[in-house]
Order: C-alpha cells, then structure tokens, then sequence
C-alpha cells in the first residue's frame, strides 16, 4: 500500500519519539564491539609494517610463539591463497583476493600499518610484548604517494599482475593504474566552440578518514566442529559473515555474526579487517579470542577515502545555459585496485541537464592503506571541483550563484551525462528552499563571504528482510538485519506502528544476527529506511491481513468482511454483522485457538530507490591574520523525500555538513619521505569539534518517493557531498581569493592571503 | 609484575580493585571493574569518550592511571543517573535525540553535567568550548548543543521537566 | 525491439566500440543471456557489474525488470555507498 498517495493522516510516520535505544546509550548500558567479553577469552594484536612498500623475505614467530601466555600466531600461511574474484558484497564491489591480502599481507606489504602478523595471548600486555618477537625480514622497496606520481610509467610498481581495464587495447605493461572510465554525451568540443565564457580550474584533494570515534572490534570464538560466532560492531553483519567465509573457506551456515552496537560506520566498517584475523587465532588455539584496534591502529591501516586530482572546465553563453563540461579525475584506490572512481565520475555534473559531456576518470594504486568507502563514495571530490567552478561561472557571468543552477538544474525527465532520465526528483524544489530562505538574504560584515553549492547522491535499495511478530499481549517486536547507525531501528518501529496502528511504545525494534532473520545487504548506501523500511512495512501489512482472518474466525464472517482501523479489526459494513471492534490486544489473546502465533517476515530486493539532492548556503570569515576561516552559519536544504523520523532526517543531514566541513578545512593525511603517516591521531588529524561549527540548519524539502510506501529517500550520504564547495565558494567570497587544493588549513591559507597581497 | 591494591569511591560506592602500575583508569573501569559505559576512542586523551569526574574534576580516564585513584571520588556515566531517574541531560539528548551512533554520548553526558554542575548558566558558546574535548562524528553538535542548553534551563527551573 | 544503451567506457572492449544496440530480450534476465550470445563475456559482466535503468527507474539485480520498446533503458555501473 502507498501511504501518501492515498493520503490518510498519518499518526506515527513524521512524529519524533525517543528513539527506544536511547536510555541505553546515554546511561553507558549499549554494548559495542569492545564492551563485549566471553569466557577464556584471549587478547590479540596486529604486527605492522613500518614500511611503505617492502617484499617481506621471512618471518619468525618461534620466539614469539614460546613467550608464556601466548596460544597461537598467525601470518599469511594461515589463510588460504584465494584466487582473485570480485563480487558486490559490501559497498562497491571487492576483490576477495585482494581482501584477504589486505587483512594479512602476503608476499609483500604495501603500506605502513599493514599487517603481516598476529598473536594471541592471554593478556593485552603479553601479545603486545609478544609483537616484538616476530622477527619479519623486509626488503625495503622504493614508494609511491602521489596519485599523479604513481601514475608515471616509471613509477614504483605495487602489482605486477595490474593491467589496466578500460582501455582499447590491454596494455603490454602492468601499472598503478587500475582502470579507466569514460562517459561522454553530445560532442564536446563543438560545445566549446560556441561558448560565450569559459571556466576550468584543477583541484586537488588529500585522502581523509571517517574518522568514528569507535575503533574497529570484534570478539570471536570457533568451536571444535568448526561453528563460530562473531560479535562485532559493523555495518552489516551478513558482510561480516559473508567475508569471514570467503577469505577462510568456511560454509556461511556455520558462521553467527552477531551485531553489536556500532560507533560509527560511514562507510569505513562496510567490510573487515579484524574478523578472519580473530578466527584463524580462535581456531588455532582453542580460545575465544577479542581484538580491539588502536586509535593509531585505525589511521594507519584502515580505509581513508581517496584523495585525488580533479580537473573541470565548463562553458556556457552569457545567458547561462551551459553547453560544454569536461572533467578529468584521478583517485588514489590506495594499495589495491576500487576507488569510486565510476560514481566520481557520474556525480560531478549529475545535478544539470546538459547537453554536451566528456568525463574521463582514473582508479590508481599506491603505498597507502586500501581506500574504503565514506559517505557517498567518489561524490565530494567531484563535486569539490564542479560546484567551485560553477561559482566561478557565475561570478563571470554576474549571475546570482542559485539562479545559475536553477537555469541548468534537472528536473524531471532530464537526462544525466551518463544516460538515464531522471523521476520524480526534487532538485528545483530544494535549489528554491535555498533562495528563499532568509540566511541567503541575511548581512555580512567585513572578511565575511557566502558560498552556495549543491550535490547529489543516486541512494541505492537492495536485499533486506524485516520480520513482525504479535506478542500474546498485543504490543509488537520488530526484527531486522541492518545495524542501526543513524537512528534506523526507531524508523522501522514507527512504520509497524503506522500499519499496525496502535502506540509506537508498544513496538520494540531489535536488529537481529544472521541466524534470526533473513539476509540483509549492509547498513549503507543510505538504503536502511527506504529497502528495510519496505520489507518492515510489508511484513507489518501481512500481519493486519492475519489479524482480520483471526477477527473474522472469531465472529464467524468472512475475512473480506473484515477492515482494520486504528489497531483494531471493524466490522465492514453493518451487513456485516454488529461485533464491538476486536483490539489487536484481545485478537492476539486467542491468537493461540484462532491458528497459533501471529506472525509475519518478508524479505526483498528493494528496487527503484529514489536519489537526492541538497543546496547548502555557507557563511564564513576568514581572519585576514592567522588564515583561520570561522563558520558563521549554515543552512543545508535536501530532498528527504518523506521524514518519517524528522530528528534523524535532521541529524544525518548535520553529520554529513561537519564531516564535509572537516574535509574542506582541516583534514587531510600527512606522509613524511618514507611514506609513513606523520598525523595518526585526534591531536593532527583534526575533526570539527563543537567549537569550530555554529548550528547547523537542516531544512527537509518533501517530494516523496512513490516507489516506497511512505514516500521515503535515502538521506545520509547527500549533505556530504556540498559542504567543501560551499566553503571554498564563501571563502572566496570572502577574501576575493580561488582555493584550488584541500584542505584550505591556516597555513595554505596564510600562503594565499600572502601571495595575494604581495601581486 | 606484582601488582597494586587501590582503594576508592566510584559512583558513590566504595570500591576496590588490584591494578598493575601501568595500567590506565579507563583500563581499570573496562577491563576490571566492568564498567564499560566510559569507551576509549583514542588513549591519548583527544576525544573525551572516557570522560569520567575524578574529585569533582571532568578528565580523560585514559590519562590517569589506575592507582591515582586510591582515596579519590569518581563518577563515571554509570552513576549520572539516580537508579531509575535520569539526570536532565540524559533525558534532555533523548528529547532533542542528541546522539544518532551513542559511542560520544557517554563522554558527553559526564562533560555536559561537569559543565552544568560548575557553571549552571553557561552561553552557547561558553558549553561548545568547554564540550569541544569531546568528539562526535555524526552529530555535528547542534542537537547536543541544544540538548545541552535546554537542560540547563531546566535545572536552574526555568522550564518544566 | 527494445534498445539498451551501454553507458560509459566499462563495455566498450567487448561490443567492439558500440555503445547502443537493440536486444529481442524483454527481461534484464533474458539481456544478460542474450548478450553473451552475441558478445562473449559481455552478459557476465553486465549481471556482475552493471545497474539497468529503465524509463528513469534503477534495477539493480533484478532479473525479471521489464525490457519494453520504446523504454529508455540504461546500464550503468552498479552503484554502491557508503
């Protein structure tokens, strides 16, 4: 059934209750990956490489393995040599080859921090002490950062066995470079020529971490006939499972992965590398065996999101009609192959109808650890550059930066550069929340500026099972298989509660571990409430249809006789028969006479999820003394299709405008010489805390999704997308001065104020 | 390594423990007392996830070390809340949902109430600085920021519960 | 009969540079089969990597979408997130 098509009032759907985790979470009772402790549980620790790029010759863990208190090592040879194979299985598709070399080295370590080792022991002391007893014997290998560096023919060469795809003809030589991608529309170059103005510009971005305050944990115990249990904060436990069995060899119904509370994902635990570590250890000894990673652990060898070089030149006629748009983008994949080089490439100039296109994009590796996916993978850093220059259009254009994009903006039926038309979207609705809104209007003072910018993220549906049961009393459990990261579970209780039709108190949410409910894909590609929203409400729809078979046993009609209103079963009709309404709560009390327990799971491929958009408006100062650059105010528009949960609408939005905040202004991975990370701490590696951001305004524009009950759009990943334009774009405003690279710290912006003031 | 017997208050319950000397109070409150509401997130004493009130004082847990504790008085978040009642702040971030992953938001609820219990009447600003030693990624603060500020209306009565 | 649009550079190499072609398949099901008849290799690639769009709708490892004359029908690279 659709719900806002048909329009009835809704009473839990868009309300905001407290979430039904709460109380745990703020009296410290949640349990996280490391909170969670089992019987005889072993400690384990990860050697690391102290090299960027080294073949490793020998490694002895003989001494290691006699210290007191340890039970079992691990290296390579505990693995199997898996051939090279690739499915979609977390988010972006995985080489599981590459995978299982990425959780333990093999032949060769690729970046510093990768792990060519491990040891379990009776205590966190002795592994540690027992780290420095394996000898590894490295041949040290010339390295390579840069992602332009990496990309020369003479370039150290990270795998021998990398041809580059994508190209006419496979290439004689391996190379870095991984793949190429290319999308074209129309003919460019005739576009240029009848450009009346032209911009381009090329910029460049640093690799940046999700940086969630929880390091990766998991504890894991294998029994002798081989079945095991994994708790783990993840964002998928059905990936957990699904990797564990792959990289060891194990069937998948012998593993339980179960989903402990998670401190943050946003894309970074969409995949493992603890888990087969610990299960190879916890086979090996016998033992339950837990591994927390350092905070030092977590910048060093888990996934940064690419950096890379982003060039974009756009012309347009001096009304503003765009008629040409070129971008060429290179992007760091880290030590193996899968950066999100393709959605980079789509992202860009998504948000216009435009009728000539040349986009090409580069996937390159280098001696950096493995890029995992952050929020709307590929999307920010084209957009970085794209939405700059715009900005950069309208000034030449003394055009108004909004009405800029409303001339070219898409609508629906429009046809993106890489093909589909677009359906019912709402990006000129939100471009107009913009203009309207009185922040755009608002005064600005001396070193003050304003910048606008847009993005655009597709959302994705995807597998999920959502499970209802009616409890002997009446109130409701609600099972599904998608860690909550943002709120979610609080959302699939309100759409039960909705269809249910009785208090959203008496619907509890738990999300459930891959023995006890159906498969779900991960917690990701903001497709929680959209695909497991679908299957919760289906399953709760199926449930009302039980409900009124009951009711028509019990009065002795036929079922069609039966409609169910406001959490209880009513006569259809006065032909019907006149019964007083049967609640939910005395329907479930016979539930055991009319045909035993109520129950209902559904499971689905959820398709056609709806992509959303955002307009942010960004106020900054920039102290013309120390280059600090203040923001003032931030109002973020998006289409959210439907809240059904406004505070976490609003939270996701939030959260998606400080990260992007943190990535246009601070952050960013210093390497010395070596290729060693000089900043793998909270102290150098500097997220927004409370002080540097003002509140953030999130301003929800509603155009539904038709093709999920209650209208909704996948809302997490967008307002990431924005932010580092919206702040260049002020800063420019601000000071007259074009950023080019991030992040625009203090000190680059000292060098810019300076050489500005010095021409 | 023979190892140290200490003596303390914790959460206004008189406690004991036996601890090596390089052990860590977070370490301590984790690991051997299982109190594990205050999280680490960093053991350098960046993110404030382990924020606990040692003598009336808002620390890092992680930079203190276990036998520091001997004849001290320690809250932890454990202890925020009396039994069943919540303190304000508590109830506060769950109204104004103030926390979407929940990993910050122990850290947080002994900052905020550090924070209120020293100064009850604090600016907008005055709270951001004193909060800006704990981190939260998901958030961006605002809801935590009002929460905040809201709770501390209602403690110096300004609003009702 | 319906026309599938290859989006992107991603299967050029194995239609030999073409980047539109017209399929007698109605199901995305019946497309991947069709096309490694025609192009070997190609379905494969297509069911593995590829998303189908289709009048503006995305499908993604959905064997029985619906292939029509006259639709707009797309395969872009599968998408993911974050």
């Amino acid at each position: 059934m659709n719900y806002i098509a048909s329009k009835p009032e809704l009473k839990v759907v868009g309300t905001r209750p407290v979430r039904p985790d709460g109380v745990d979470k703020v009296t410290g009772r949640a349990q996280f990956g490391a909170d969670m402790a089992l019987p005889g549980m072993l400690w384990a620790k990860v050697k690391r490489s102290p090299h960027a790029h080294a073949r490793i010759v020998s490694i002895d863990t003989s001494k290691a393995l006699q210290l007191p208190g340890v039970r079992a090592v691990a290296t390579a040879e505990d693995f199997p040599d898996i051939p090279s194979e690739e499915a979609f299985v977390g988010e972006g598709p995985m080489n599981f080859r590459d995978l299982s070399r990425n959780c333990m080295a093999r032949g060769k370590a690729l970046y510093e921090g990768h792990a060519v080792a491990a040891v379990a022991a009776i205590s966190q002391a002795i592994a540690d002490a027992a780290l420095d007893l394996i000898e590894v014997e490295y041949e040290v290998l010339p390295h390579v950062i840069d992602v332009e560096a990496a990309m020369r023919p003479d370039a150290p060469l990270l795998h021998d066995d990398l041809f580059t795809q994508g190209l006419a003809e496979k290439p004689a030589k391996p190379s870095n470079v991984a793949k190429r991608v290319a999308f074209k529309k129309g003919d460019v170059e005739a576009g240029f020529r009848e450009a009346e103005v032209v911009v381009e510009g090329r910029y460049t971005t640093q690799p940046v971490h999700q940086a969630y305050i929880e390091p990766h944990a998991c504890v894991v115990s294998v029994a002798a006939d081989g079945q095991a249990q994994i708790y783990s904060s993840s964002q998928g436990q059905f990936m957990v499972r699904a990797y564990c069995a792959k990289l060891l060899g194990w069937d998948l119904s012998n593993i339980r992965a179960v989903p402990l509370e998670i401190g943050g994902g946003f894309g970074g635990k969409t995949l493992v590398y603890l888990e087969p570590v610990a299960l190879v250890l916890a086979k090996k000894s016998g033992r339950p065996v837990k591994m927390v990673m350092t905070r030092e652990e977590v910048f060093r060898a888990t996934g940064p999101t690419s950096g890379g070089v982003i060039e974009v030149k756009i012309g347009a006629k001096r009304d503003g009609t765009i008629v040409a748009a070129q971008q060429v983008l290179k992007y760091q994949a880290g030590a193996f192959p899968g950066s999100p080089i393709g959605p980079g490439c789509m992202c860009g100039f998504a948000m216009y109808d435009l009728p000539n296109v040349d986009v090409v994009g580069y996937d390159v590796v280098s001696n950096r650890p493995k890029v995992a996916a952050y929020r709307a993978p590929g999307a920010p850093l084209s957009s970085w550059a794209v939405e700059c220059a715009m900005d950069d259009l309208a000034l030449k254009l003394g055009m108004d930066p909004i009405a800029l994009r409303e001339k070219n903006g898409v609508r629906d039926g429009s046809k993106t550069h890489y093909g589909p038309s677009f359906r019912d979207i709402g990006f000129l609705e939100t471009l107009a929340a913009a203009k309207n809104h009185p922040h755009y209007r608002a005064l600005l003072g001396p070193n003050q500026g304003r910048g606008v910018a847009c993005g655009f993220w597709f959302n994705i549906g995807g597998e999920s099972s959502g499970a209802v049961h009616i409890n002997e009393d009446g109130t409701a459990s609600v099972v599904s298989g998608n860690p909550d990261i943002g709120g979610s579970r609080a959302s699939m209780a309100m759409m039960a509660a909705e269809v249910l039709g009785i208090p959203v108190e008496k619907v509890r949410p738990i999300v459930g571990d891959t023995s006890s409910i159906g498969f779900s894909h991960l917690t990701g590609g903001s497709r929680v409430t959209f695909a497991t929203g679908m299957a919760v409400t289906q399953a709760a729809e199926r449930v009302v249809e039980q409900l009124k078979a009951r009711a028509a046993q019990i009065w002795e009609i036929p079922a069609e006789a039966v409609e169910w209103r406001d959490g209880a079963a009513y006569p259809a009709g006065s032909n019907a028969g006149a019964f007083e309404p049967l609640t939910l709560a005395q329907i479930a009390e016979k539930a055991a006479r009319t045909g035993g327990p109520i129950s209902s799971e559904v499971s689905l491929n959820a398709q056609g999820a709806g992509p959303g958009f955002g307009a942010h408006i960004c106020d900054v100062e920039v102290d013309p003394e120390t280059g600090r650059t203040t923001i003032l105010r931030y109002t973020a528009v998006q289409d959210v299709g439907k809240a059904i949960h406004p505070s976490y609408v609003e939270g996701q939005i939030q959260g998606g405008v400080a990260q992007g905040v943190g990535w246009a202004l601070n952050e960013e991975y210093i390497y010395d010489a070596q290729g060693r990370l000089e900043n793998p701490g909270f102290l150098d590696y500097r997220v927004p805390v409370a002080s540097d951001l003002p509140r953030i305004e999130a301003v929800m524009v509603e155009v539904p999704n038709p093709r999920h009950p209650f209208g909704a759009r996948g809302v997490g990943e967008v307002p990431i997308v924005p932010p580092m334009a919206a702040v260049g774009n002020a800063i420019r405003a601000a000071t007259g001065i074009r950023m080019y690279d991030l992040p625009m710290s203090p000190p680059r912006m000292r060098v810019a104020l300076d050489s500005a003031k010095a021409s | 390594m023979s190892k140290h017997h200490v003596t303390t208050t914790i959460n206004g319950e008189p406690v004991e423990f036996l601890c090596e000397a390089q052990e860590t109070m977070l370490d301590v409150l984790r690991n051997t007392l299982n109190l594990t509401g205050s999280k680490e997130g960093c053991a350098s004493g960046d993110c404030g996830a382990c924020s606990v009130i040692c003598d009336g004082k808002l620390i890092c847990s992680c930079l203190m070390l276990g036998v520091e504790a001997e004849g001290r008085a320690i809250t932890t978040v454990e202890g925020v809340a009396d039994g069943e009642e919540l303190h304000p702040v508590q109830r506060k971030f769950l109204e104004h949902a103030a926390l979407q992953c929940g990993f910050c938001t122990p850290g947080l609820i002994v900052a905020s109430k550090a924070l209120l219990d020293e100064n009850p009447n604090p600016t907008e600003e005055e709270a951001r600085y004193w909060l800006a030693g704990n981190l939260c990624r998901c958030t961006g603060y605002d809801k935590i920021l009002a929460a905040v500020m809201d709770a501390a209306a209602e403690m110096r009565g300004e609003t009702r519960a | 009969m319906p026309r599938v649009v290859f989006s992107g550079s991603s299967c050029q190499a194995l239609t030999g540079g073409q980047d539109a072609i017209e399929v007698a398949a109605r199901t995305f099901r019946a497309l991947v089969r069709e096309l490694n008849g025609r192009f070997p290799g190609l379905g494969t690639q297509v069911e593995e990597g590829m998303a189908i769009a289709i009048d503006g709708v995305i499908y993604q490892d959905a064997y029985d979408a619906k292939l029509e004359e006259g639709s707009e029908i797309y395969l872009i690279p599968k998408i993911a997130g974050g």
